[in-house]
């Protein structure tokens, strides 16, 4: 495990970049390259400011350097019988939890357990005048100041370097049972908005292949008397189906080299290109598709599904690759963008390409 | 940007009035009068004009006019907030949202609910009712304060350990700009692609923008919910139960403790049956299917008498269930009846160090001669120390502000925060300073900048000014000229 603070060093090279104006590339386990833009620049690798700094287990609160690797943390968390419950992927144990705030990943828990950017406490951030900040805090509420933790949920590092985070743990469920059940995927959307609107211990549910799969979590009790009311078959070794959805090591995944597009909708929205290779998580309101298609017409379908549409991987990454902002937004980034970074020497062009 | 010259109050009036019914254009000091303060009375004045549109064109036309002549906008909902976000600037418009009271739809389905800003919290749980669904933020206050200032401040309330805070229930948001432009934040999907304004937006108490609509998410309501009462004879042993609870790997729903000030007052108000001998009381209530709180509150309830609870009762039916927490949420107005006044707190501190944070309080109680009561969000580390006083007696608010103060430091030596759920507004303004250094009270400015440049929306709270510190002065000329005569007593807040 290692344990190093690399952070004046870091903030001599943001005040060094910033003084000449190079371009820095924040970087952390690598695992992530495939995200966003591609964008030019320095490596700031974050990787050797790892550790974790303190981690009280009763209070539910863990802080760790940016460049600490997930697995690190989830094996300190497993110690005491907690976990992150917003099931970041790990990447092969490369992910680290900077990048994972970063890039707002979370698993297939998050409509019900919450997102990484729902469990971030505060951080420590340098911004690009090289000065590092802190905001939040590890405690549970916090409402003192604007919120510029969460606000870094996504930002892809455009803001500056994320250098520490402190985060709301959770304890691991008793129990967990996977139902599978074989329909399509317009009836899959229907029951899966229905099931969630139960009172019962749901904690994921996605459809691929003709099957909808259900995962129940929580306490014995709850768990076993759901299954007993509930339609679907006991899946054999439920868990790795989660964690092969987690990881997008399914099939789904990796069988094909057609660009990867997500969908991030009103999870009740109508099933849209039908005739297409979809995957859909997150109980409908996170939706994969597979192929070649014409970036407009994939926004206008989005945004009659009440949300937006990204190129997650693959594709052509030098155009833009997230939901066009409307104008108004544009310039709001931009001057945010101005705020934290006002040479631009962070991740230029790596969240869009006129930032 | 050129100075234009600013038309005086008649003309403004005109203005106003050429597209807000005259009588929702207020300039008279009577009618004025209700809107001088939020519930945190001791800090008010009188606004320049009040105003309460009721389309977001309105507000829309509004904000374009006060941005053509740059006038001070604060915005107000249903003025429940106790950190005097919401009093009104003397040379500006109030922008009052109460008008805004229509639930726009309820998707059952998809468990969400699109609302005006004026939306009583409780009123959007009771529409959702009949679908099962409830909206889980729930504010002491829920009962009057509005979703709109619920985004303003990122309210939370008894159950937010488990069902998270205003901002972790959120899908979508209208603002309209200071310059007058309606954009969306957010959207109907749990994420959207760019930077996380709503992050942003929530808790920015009315510094950033002007929300006209919100979409909350919904939750089904628990098939079971149950509380457990446990009195105890210390309060280290009550604090260590709850985190003896958690280190179980459960999650209460609602995890509340009380001390024995805060309980003999309670009592008396409301005849809950609480025990009057005991130095801490827990409330714990456990939600979910019946199996699930069945098999948690035997646990749980076992884990109290082992740790040496003096008593303990577990709610046999939703009736009692409803009075063990009625207690709790009238501890404000309970207090209220034992002291002429009462100043309340809210800072946030690691549940560890709650027998250290209360001990150092005893000390500051007997040094200033004022008694504090404490109720405490236990499971989210959100003390609410109300000190009791009397504002008839000379010097004794400024002793009481300046106690409050002392137990905010405290809370951030600790490892907490100066406020956890009520906000900072003009009330806490000076103990930004304890909290945050001057590089990064800059960043705050930098992004208001962002939104509001010559900063007009809700002028002098949130964060203070740097360096000249304009703020500070404009608080003590104002202490000098209110009368404090005024009630603190609230009535019913977290």
């Amino acid at each position: 495990m290692k344990d190093n603070d690399i952070s004046h060093e870091l903030i001599e090279r943001v005040k060094q970049a910033s003084a000449d104006g190079t371009k820095l590339k924040i970087m952390g386990g690598g695992s992530k390259h495939f995200m966003g833009r591609q964008s030019e620049g320095e490596p700031l690798n974050l990787a050797e400011h790892s550790g974790i700094v303190s981690y009280e287990p009763i209070e539910l609160v863990l802080t760790a350097r940016a460049g600490t690797p997930l697995v690190e943390i989830n094996a300190a968390l497993a110690e005491h019988n907690q976990r992150l419950a917003f099931e970041p992927p790990l990447f092969d144990g490369k992910a680290t939890l900077g990048g994972t705030l970063a890039c707002h990943l979370s698993g297939p828990g998050r409509p019900w357990n919450g997102s990484v950017r729902d469990h971030v406490l505060g951080i420590r951030l340098i911004n690009g005048r090289a000065e590092e900040l802190r905001f939040g805090g590890q405690v549970m509420k916090n409402v003192a100041g604007y919120d510029v933790s969460r606000m870094q949920a996504g930002a892809m590092g455009t803001l500056g370097v994320i250098s520490e985070v402190s985060l709301k743990v959770m304890p691991m469920p008793a129990a967990t049972i996977t139902l599978k059940r074989e329909m399509n995927a317009a009836q899959a959307i229907t029951e899966m908005n229905r099931l969630a609107g139960q009172s019962k211990p749901l904690t994921a549910a996605c459809w691929f292949d003709n099957h909808l799969y259900l995962r129940l979590e929580g306490a014995r009790s709850a768990v076993d008397s759901t299954v007993s009311q509930w339609q679907g078959t006991v899946l054999e070794d439920g868990d790795n189906l989660w964690t092969q959805l987690r990881e997008q090591q399914l099939d789904y995944f990796s069988s094909q080299d057609a660009p990867l597009w997500r969908f991030s909708v009103n999870s009740n929205a109508e099933h849209f290109l039908p005739a297409e290779d979809w995957l859909l998580d997150w109980g409908g309101s996170q939706r994969w598709l597979r192929g070649d298609f014409a970036v407009d017409e994939l926004e206008a379908l989005a945004e009659r599904a009440g949300g937006q549409v990204s190129l997650y991987r693959g594709g052509d990454r030098l155009q833009d690759v997230f939901h066009t902002q409307p104008e108004a937004l544009r310039q709001l980034h931009q001057r945010l963008k101005k705020a934290f970074d006002p040479n631009g020497i962070f991740n230029p062009g790596r969240l869009y390409s006129w930032m | 940007m050129n100075q234009i010259e600013r038309p005086d109050k008649a003309a403004l009036v005109q203005m106003f009035r050429a597209f807000i019914e005259p009588e929702y254009v207020i300039s008279d000091e009577e009618t004025q009068r209700p809107y001088e303060c939020d519930g945190l009375s001791v800090y008010c004045d009188m606004p320049l004009i009040v105003v309460l549109p009721d389309t977001v064109e309105q507000v829309q036309e509004v904000m374009r006019l006060c941005h053509r002549y740059q006038i001070p906008v604060v915005a107000r909902g249903a003025g429940t907030g106790l950190c005097a976000g919401a009093m009104p600037n003397p040379d500006g418009v109030l922008l009052v949202l109460s008008r805004f009271k229509h639930i726009l739809e309820i998707d059952p389905l998809a468990r969400s609910a699109r609302l005006q800003p004026g939306v009583r919290n409780l009123a959007i749980s009771e529409a959702a009712s009949i679908y099962g669904l409830y909206y889980g933020p729930d504010p002491s206050s829920q009962i009057a304060c509005t979703i709109g200032g619920n985004v303003a401040e990122n309210s939370g309330g008894v159950h937010c350990l488990k069902y998270g805070l205003t901002v972790h229930n959120l899908l979508k948001v209208e603002m309209v700009t200071v310059e007058g432009d309606l954009i969306s934040i957010g959207s109907e999907g749990l994420d959207s692609n760019g930077f996380d304004l709503m992050a942003l937006i929530t808790g920015s108490e009315g510094l950033l923008g002007i929300v006209t609509e919100v979409t909350v998410k919904l939750l089904p309501s628990p098939e079971k919910a149950q509380v457990i009462m446990a009195a105890f004879d210390n309060v280290q042993t009550a604090g260590d139960a709850v985190g003896d609870v958690i280190a179980k790997g459960i999650i209460p729903a609602g995890l509340e403790m009380m001390d024995s000030l805060a309980i003999i007052a309670a009592e008396a108000f409301v005849h809950a049956g609480y025990p009057t001998d005991a130095k801490a009381l827990l409330l714990c209530e456990l939600d979910g299917s019946e199996a699930e709180v069945k098999e948690q509150i035997a646990e749980v309830e076992q884990l109290f008498i082992e740790l040496g609870a003096t008593s303990t009762r577990v709610s046999q039916s939703e009736a009692e269930r409803a009075l063990l927490w009625k207690g709790r949420k009238s501890a404000f107005p309970a207090v209220g009846r034992i002291s002429a006044d009462y100043y309340c707190m809210d800072g946030t501190i690691p549940r560890s160090q709650l027998a250290h944070v209360l001990t150092e309080m005893e000390k500051l109680s007997e040094h200033y001669g004022l008694r504090v009561a404490n109720v405490f969000h236990a499971g989210d580390g959100n003390l609410h120390p109300l000190i009791l006083f009397d504002a008839n007696v000379p010097g004794d608010f400024e002793k009481t502000e300046e106690f409050g103060g002392r137990i905010l430091e405290l809370c951030v030596k600790v490892g907490g925060c100066i406020t956890g759920e009520h906000g900072v507004g003009i009330e806490k303004i000076r103990q930004m300073r304890v909290q945050f250094n001057e590089q990064e009270l800059r960043q705050f400015h930098a992004i208001k900048n962002a939104f509001d440049p010559a900063g007009t929306l809700n002028p002098g709270k949130g964060i203070p000014v740097l360096k000249n510190c304009q703020e500070y002065r404009a608080l003590d000329m104002r202490k000098g000229d209110t009368g404090k005569s005024e009630s603190m007593q609230q009535g019913e807040h977290a």
